[in-house]
């Protein structure tokens, strides 16, 4: 299909407005959601296009997450095109329909706002909420900014319902950092939109009376294993479907998505990898480096699910260090998730570099230049004795 | 008996539907429960005053009625309950709980 | 009111070759229940011993189009499909017109789906709720629920030493559904079909959310014979302990009323699990259960402008 650009809109917005807007402009038939920081806003903008007409939208405003989930997965299942948003408690709530959506193989939608799990209860941004949700069989793209959070949420729609996925996608920014603050971004015309993610042609509907279905039937011994198979076939498939779309929407927005941002990677001797908000800061560090003489790059993961851990080993694999910059903890005394992911994708290389995780920013901690320049300053230390002591870091806590 | 389509074979994972979605609604009628059955319903078409009691309060819907009558007991379903037995009229009595290894008439 | 020459031209919805144990209540419920209704249908089903063994893949009992997500959701995941059917309908992508309900047992609806239930029917959305009312938790293998009526004995309430079974009496959801001041709300049971029935057609004629409770008696808990399933209703509704009910638009109208009310110790006799409260020393415990339910019927009667 041939794509053509289109004007664009320029408008200043916050992540959370952002989000809202690609949600009108792909005009779900069902949105089934419930308020929670920092992702409230989201729900209440939808709210004003459901209010006004401005979308044909059945908006469900269910008395809980794990209702949410529910009802998008009958939504989906019954054969409508199906949003949620959520963040942090309410995404722990909904963990049990997490994985009933990917098993029933719906193409939900649902925008993530990370925020930290309790105790202590805390409203402010990190991972520990989707990654948590790593393995449920949801798709997961991460988003540097609110520009990132709108393009995302509209090629969501996209990947999640392809033939050959037909899985779930989150849609992660971070709470506050992106969702709260004000960016120029440009926003594509509402049928370029409508077009680009085009109508919903669902599998097995439960609304048609010619042909009717059972979902959730139970699965022994039999047969449990061959439908989780499945799923994970899916998910192999998904990074050839994400490729795809990603550069369709180049065509059409001049914005084309792959797997990851790989900044200065070429031929760095020291690289970080971070997922969010602080990969901005993370390349303008690698870039004043650059200045002083030191080979600093950064690769910034953008789909954690499926991982693309062949070209992230590409990517990566000529460094000498990297640095593993973990938003979440995984409280499994060897650091964080993006750590283990990252860690794997290098151990078949022949030449491998040594990689450390710094666990950073939980609870909203602010993440300073400083701080990240303090990192490539500790790889380029590592690099010199050529051995890890210490293979995970926390950082910015106090002692 | 009018029989659904159903899987003969077990399928492998890329032959499933997705989702482990069934396509063939009603496709239980190809399993059979009657083997659970040590009571089997005796049905006296002549006593019978197809009141239909028994019918409405058969949990496996293994009476069969056609235009409004009881037609047959489907036995590849029935489990032997002896509801039937217990709901029809008392002065109709037109079913007997029979123990299947003295059931002689092959049904 | 529909006669069983009738109702037996509809079609079976659910079908032979489930797995559910010889005699259970619940597939009566359901058959019953769904010969209501001549439009297409959507069930939901919240996870129990009607939903394992309705649905064992590769096999469905079901003929119409059915979902099962989880235990504690039934209603909010058909909330979910009318919800889709709403929007669909709307944009003309459904042709017809469709009807949706949802089952659970007393565990998923009274204890752990109650949530879920009271927030669907808050909403307004049109759906009926079945509760197959089995009082404890059957799939599991008989464990109490807030539905498990004083004194009976289940596997988390045995009939001990020092405790003589389940103490306190069970939650009156349907009360509670009525108190959500939904269209239609009403108590059933298997041996009142016609009643069931006729309730059945009134809740899917609703313009909103209904709810239905049924008896569903399971012969493995309340320890009976299978044959006595529709037997036990109805002395259950003799005895005034299930009385049949509606509370239609917020009007309450008995719809049954035994000529004789039976002491409910000829409901107890019948069942297993109430055996220990027969020895002397738990005597009290049947008088407790009387009491109780001379209060609750004396209540309904004042509600229903009986007295
Ligand atoms: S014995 Fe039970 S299952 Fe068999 S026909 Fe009679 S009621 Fe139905
Ligand atoms: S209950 Fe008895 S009399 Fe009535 S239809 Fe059944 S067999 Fe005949």
């Amino acid at each position: 299909m041939a794509v053509q650009a289109v004007t664009q809109q320029k408008l200043a917005l916050t992540g959370n407005e952002a989000v809202a807007m690609a949600m009108k402009q792909i005009n779900p038939d069902v949105v089934a959601a419930y308020p929670i920081t920092p992702q409230t806003d989201i729900v209440q903008y939808f709210s004003t296009f459901v209010a006004d007409g401005k979308v044909k939208t059945e908006f469900v405003t269910v008395e809980s997450e794990h209702s949410a989930m529910s009802a998008c997965v009958g939504s989906c299942a019954a054969g409508a095109r199906t949003m949620t948003a959520t963040s942090s408690q309410g995404l722990a709530l909904m963990w049990e329909m997490l994985y009933i959506a990917a098993g029933f193989r719906l193409p939900i939608v649902m925008p993530v706002v990370n925020r930290a799990l309790s105790a202590p209860i805390n409203i402010h941004c990190d991972h520990s909420d989707s990654m948590g949700a790593r393995d449920s069989g949801w798709i997961q793209l991460y988003s540097e900014n609110a520009q990132e959070a709108y393009d995302n949420t509209i090629q969501a729609v996209r990947i999640a319902e392809h033939a050959d996925v037909r899985l779930p996608v989150m849609v992660c920014q971070d709470g506050f950092v992106i969702s709260h603050s004000l960016m120029n971004l440009e926003v594509l015309p509402d049928e370029a939109v409508a077009s680009f993610v085009g109508e919903f042609a669902p599998r097995y509907p439960l609304l048609d009376a010619e042909h009717p279905v059972t979902y959730g039937a139970l699965a022994l011994q039999d047969s449990y294993f061959e439908a989780r198979r499945q799923i994970a076939d899916a998910m192999s498939r998904a990074p050839a479907v994400i490729l795809e779309v990603g550069k369709e929407y180049g065509r059409l927005s001049g914005r084309e998505y792959g797997f990851f941002e790989a900044h200065r990677l070429e031929d760095a001797e020291v690289a970080v990898v971070a997922i969010g908000s602080a990969a901005g800061s993370a390349k303008a560090v690698a870039d004043s480096l650059r200045g002083q003489g030191i080979k600093a790059g950064v690769l910034k993961v953008r789909v954690f699910r499926p991982w693309p851990w062949r070209e992230i080993g590409d990517a990566l694999g000529s460094a000498r260090v990297v640095g593993v910059m973990d938003r979440a903890d995984g409280l499994s005394n060897l650091g964080g998730p993006l750590f283990g992911d990252i860690r794997s994708a290098l151990y078949d290389r022949t030449r491998r570099p040594l990689v450390v995780d710094y666990i950073y920013g939980l609870g909203g901690r602010d993440v300073s230049l400083e701080d990240i320049e303090g990192v490539f300053r500790d790889l380029l230390r590592i690099k010199d004795e050529g051995r890890v002591t210490e293979p995970v870091t926390y950082l910015g806590v106090r002692e | 008996m009018n029989k659904e389509p159903g899987p003969d074979r077990i399928l492998g994972w890329k032959e499933m539907p997705t989702g482990a979605v069934i396509t063939q609604a009603g496709n239980a009628t190809r399993y059979q429960t009657g083997d659970w059955r040590s009571l089997r319903p005796e049905w006296s078409q002549e006593k019978c005053i197809q009141c239909l009691l028994c019918w409405v309060f058969c949990p496996d819907g293994a009476i069969i009625v056609k235009d409004g009558k009881i037609a047959e007991f489907d036995f590849e379903h029935c489990k032997g309950c002896g509801i039937c037995a217990q709901e029809c009229p008392p002065k109709v009595k037109a079913i007997k709980m029979v123990p299947e290894e003295e059931v002689t008439e092959v049904k | 009111m529909p006669s069983l020459k009738e109702l037996s031209r509809q079609p079976e919805l659910l079908t032979g070759g489930h797995r559910l144990c010889a005699g259970c209540g619940a597939p009566i419920v359901v058959r019953q229940a769904l010969k209501a209704l001549d439009v297409p249908l959507v069930a939901a089903n919240a996870t129990g011993c009607l939903e394992v063994a309705t649905a064992i893949y590769p096999y469905t009992a079901w003929r119409c189009s059915w979902i099962h997500s989880a235990f504690e959701n039934a209603a909010a995941t058909i909330s979910g499909v009318e919800a889709a059917y709403r929007s669909l309908k709307r944009q003309g992508k459904v042709p017809g017109e469709f009807r949706f309900v949802a089952f659970g047992g007393d565990g998923g609806t009274f204890d752990i789906g109650f949530q879920s239930l009271s927030g669907a029917a808050e909403r307004g959305h049109r759906f009926v709720y079945v509760c197959y009312d089995n009082e404890a938790y059957m799939n599991t293998g008989i464990q109490r629920s807030s539905a498990t009526p004083l004194g009976a004995e289940t596997t988390t309430t045995p009939a001990g030493e020092v405790i003589p079974g389940k103490r306190g009496h069970r939650k009156d959801l349907t009360a509670i559904m009525a108190a959500h001041d939904i269209p239609y709300v009403a108590q059933v049971s298997p041996s009142h079909w016609n009643d069931l029935v006729t309730k059945m057609k009134k809740a899917f004629d609703a313009e909103g959310p209904a709810f239905i409770n049924a008896i569903a008696p399971c012969p493995r808990g309340w320890r009976h014979d299978g044959s006595l399933t529709i037997e036990v209703t109805r002395v259950a509704v003799e005895t005034c302990y299930w009385p049949l009910y509606e509370v239609d638009h917020g009007k309450w109208r008995l719809t049954y009323k035994p000529r004789q009310k039976k002491p409910v110790e000829e409901w107890l006799k019948m069942q297993g699990r109430f055996r220990h409260l027969f020895r002397p020393e738990n005597r009290h415990l049947i008088d407790e259960i009387q009491a109780h339910v001379d209060r609750k019927w004396e209540e309904l009667l004042r509600r229903c402008g009986e007295i």
